[in-house]
């Protein structure tokens, strides 16, 4: 990796990635790519996001579906712990919580495959300073 | 794409679901059905929304209706009106209580403003271990900015007036103590972050570091860029895995990047970072006593002044900050601090995160804007108490904070009223309790959190808060008396007026605190050797109603210690004299026979 020494180089790099998340969002095929983020704090993963991390990456694989599955921090929630963050192509993401290995599957089957919501939805309740 | 057109989500909390939210759920699908819309609407259970106060709350996808005090019988309009004829139904929804117009999109409700994430932006947003998911969220540009356009006092003076204080518990104003380093003869200074996050049940700072490492090795760099260091440590306790290991990818991964290290972004100006591992010990979070065992010395406390920033590690100039103190930084770099200084209070500016815990619904982390309500956050964004009980108390303030009840419900947040109200902001602990706690015991239980932490260098802290709490344990054991009152609340003055740190000089404050917002309670304990949430066992007795009891054994079989007896279909009976009072007999009995006075 070439060291960063300007303004030019932070903005190229914030740019590739936009560039990337929009091309996954404009895929001819909308169903083709699915971003799926594991709240993979502490807490997290003492109530198993681990292994939720590793079904859905597994399964997803198995099933033929193409979606990005990768961790983050601490959504907050957590009563609800594992937490797991869909984003449909072109829709507002929704958080599921309290995600076991059925739940997981449920999510697949359901709402990745027919955008059907399930049970166990939590509603974002802040705002962040990229809201208008 | 879906076969779903709509989704109605009815919120299941426990709020909206003792008003009837699952008769409602049902009652939309009775009403669906009746319109063969089976395929086209599906109603789904969600978490609380946190509007408790308005429920039962419903909204509609994919148009985002937000509607508020539903009832079951409302089932009809909404789909009659709202799905089949695609008319809101006006009457049901949220109107904003300033203009009172109806708000149709539950994205515009000031309610969600209750909850502002400046510290946590990128935490569950980002992957933590991708430095370029960071750079994409405007990451570096704060340290761009600073190293490229502003001189190191110009940084200072945004700091200064972004009003930003410290949030690891004194609340002390960050820009000034930048300008004391900055003051302070160089060239070997130091920049520490404090990761020491020792009060029990917080984990603001570990989900900062786990989540966006990069804000706070961002914001070390700024400092110190402002102060004239080129060295930074960060002190995180070794039961912190993960938050080490991130931060050990963060800092690998900058380093590649250019931006630590030697000659940042191609300036002159250098910086590192190394982390520095503590045992987990509570007073080594106290800045002199975590830069002496930085040093692998003792963790023990000295007396200030000096203040780090003029002598700290290595006896140079450090600057000690607080992890959420740090993770403020770039936001108020980029977006100004006029921006940050139009939120929260007068006195007390921005955000602060909170570990909310105990007996509330929705446990977890919050960021709010300072001059929010306990109300607010208990009741809205905490979805109340537990199981319908009655509030009693929050703990604010960690382990030497203090208890707050009913009537500091509306105080506003801030450093001053916290401490005003006989508490204090501490790192950002907040803990519910609720009916069934003893606040005697609540007591005790924070002082032998202090006994046990207290690190034995001064008298007043290594004695005195030992004497406290056996003066509670006898209080609590139904031995007290009126004067051990005296003793504690005048023990209590001492100590605070002549501990050497701040350990010892707010460890008396869950006693004073519940002294003064729960005397009936301790005269009750003393006096009537009573404790009302049955939970001192030398005050409790365990007994069988003779009118419940069928005789079933179950109790007799399952005490541990044989103190029951009584044979199949007769009366049981507790030997008071053999009971240990564990609870094991209530919680068998399935007849309600088992009770306590
Ligand atoms: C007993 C005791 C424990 C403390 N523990 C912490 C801690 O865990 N984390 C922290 O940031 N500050 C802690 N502090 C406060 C620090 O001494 C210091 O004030 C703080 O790190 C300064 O940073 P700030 O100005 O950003 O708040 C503690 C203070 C005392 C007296």
């Amino acid at each position: 990796m070439a060291k960063i020494t300007s303004l030019d180089d932070l903005r190229k790099i914030k740019k590739n990635l936009e560039e990337q998340i929009s091309l996954r969002e404009k895929a001819e095929n909308p169903e083709s790519l699915v971003q799926i983020k594991v709240g993979m704090a502490t807490s997290g993963i003492a109530a198993g996001a681990k292994e939720i991390f590793t079904f859905l990456v597994d399964e997803l694989e198995k099933r033929n579906i193409p979606a990005i599955v990768t961790q983050t921090g601490d959504m907050g929630y957590s009563y609800a712990e594992p937490t797991v963050e869909v984003k449909l192509p072109g829709q507002e993401p929704v958080v599921f919580g309290w995600v076991t290995k059925e739940k997981a599957d449920e999510i697949i089957e359901k709402y990745i495959r027919n955008g059907e919501l399930v049970e166990g939805i939590i509603p974002q309740n802040y705002k962040t300073i990229d809201d208008k | 794409m879906g076969t779903y057109k709509y989704h109605i989500l009815v919120c299941g909390g426990t709020g909206c679901k003792s008003s009837q939210s699952t008769q409602i759920v049902q009652n939309l699908n009775e009403e669906i059905k009746a319109n063969n819309l089976e395929n086209f609407v599906k109603v789904v259970t969600t978490g609380c929304f946190g509007f408790c106060e308005r429920g039962p709350i419903v909204k509609v996808l994919p148009d985002n209706s937000f509607y508020n005090y539903v009832k079951p019988e409302d089932a009809t309009e909404i789909i009659n009106e709202h799905i089949i004829k695609g008319r809101r139904v006006e009457r049901l929804l949220f109107r904003d209580p300033v203009t009172n117009k109806p708000v149709t999109d539950s994205k515009h409700i000031n309610f969600y403003q209750k909850q502002l994430r400046i510290v946590l932006r990128n935490c569950g947003v980002i992957d933590p271990e991708n430095i370029e998911e960071y750079i994409a969220r405007d990451g570096y540009l704060a340290l761009y900015k600073c190293l490229n356009e502003l001189t190191p006092t110009e940084v200072i003076d945004i700091i200064k007036r972004s009003g930003l204080r410290g949030r690891g518990g004194a609340g002390f104003p960050t820009g000034v103590k930048w300008e004391i380093a900055a003051a302070s003869p160089g060239p070997e200074k130091y920049v520490v972050c404090n990761a020491d996050e020792g009060d029990p049940g917080a984990f603001m700072d570990r989900s900062v570091l786990e989540g966006d490492p990069h804000s706070v090795l961002e914001a070390m760099a700024i400092c110190g860029y402002a102060i004239g260091a080129s060295h930074g440590l960060i002190y995180i306790r070794a039961e912190y895995p993960m938050a080490i290991k991130r931060l050990k990818i963060a800092i690998k991964q900058a380093e590649e990047y250019g931006l630590l290290g030697k000659n940042i972004f191609g300036t002159d100006f250098s910086f590192d970072i190394e982390l520095r591992y503590g045992a987990g010990a509570f007073v080594c979070g106290e800045e002199t006593a975590l830069i002496h065992s930085m040093e692998g010395n003792r963790g023990e406390p000295t007396v200030k002044p000096p203040y780090p920033a003029v002598s700290g590690y290595k006896g140079k100039p450090t600057n000690v900050n607080n992890v959420e103190t740090f993770a403020n930084i770039s936001p108020i770099i980029i977006k100004g601090p006029e921006w940050f200084a139009s939120i929260g209070t007068e006195k007390s500016k921005g955000t602060k995160v909170f570990a909310l815990a105990g007996k509330i619904n929705n446990v977890g982390l919050i960021e709010v804007p300072m001059g929010i309500t306990l109300r607010e956050i208990i009741y809205e964004i905490g979805g109340g108490i537990k199981n319908d009980k009655k509030f009693k108390a929050i703990q604010t303030g960690g382990p030497s904070g203090g208890c707050l009840t009913e009537k500091h419900l509306d105080t506003p947040i801030e450093y001053e009223t916290l401490v005003a109200a006989g508490s204090m902001m501490g790192s950002g602990g907040m803990i519910v309790m609720d009916e069934d706690d003893c606040m005697v015991s609540v007591a005790k239980f924070y002082l032998d959190f202090t006994v046990e932490e207290s690190c034995g260098k001064c008298a007043p802290c290594r004695i005195g808060n030992k004497r406290l709490s056996e003066i509670l344990d006898k209080i609590t054991k139904g031995n007290g008396t009126m004067e051990d009152i005296e003793l504690l609340k005048n023990l209590c003055m001492v100590i605070k007026d002549t501990a050497l740190c701040g350990l010892g000089q707010t460890s008396p404050n869950p006693v004073q605190s519940t002294l003064e917002n729960f005397w009936d309670e301790y005269v009750e304990h003393i006096v009537d050797k009573k404790c009302r949430a049955n939970k001192c066992k030398d005050l409790i007795h365990y007994y069988i109603d003779p009118e419940n009891c069928t005789g079933c054994m179950a109790c007799a079989r399952k005490c541990p210690v044989n103190a029951i007896a009584g044979e199949r279909k007769q009366v049981h009976v507790i030997n008071q004299d053999l009971c240990t009072k564990c609870g094991t007999c209530l919680e068998t009995c399935k007849f309600n026979a088992v009770y306590i006075i």
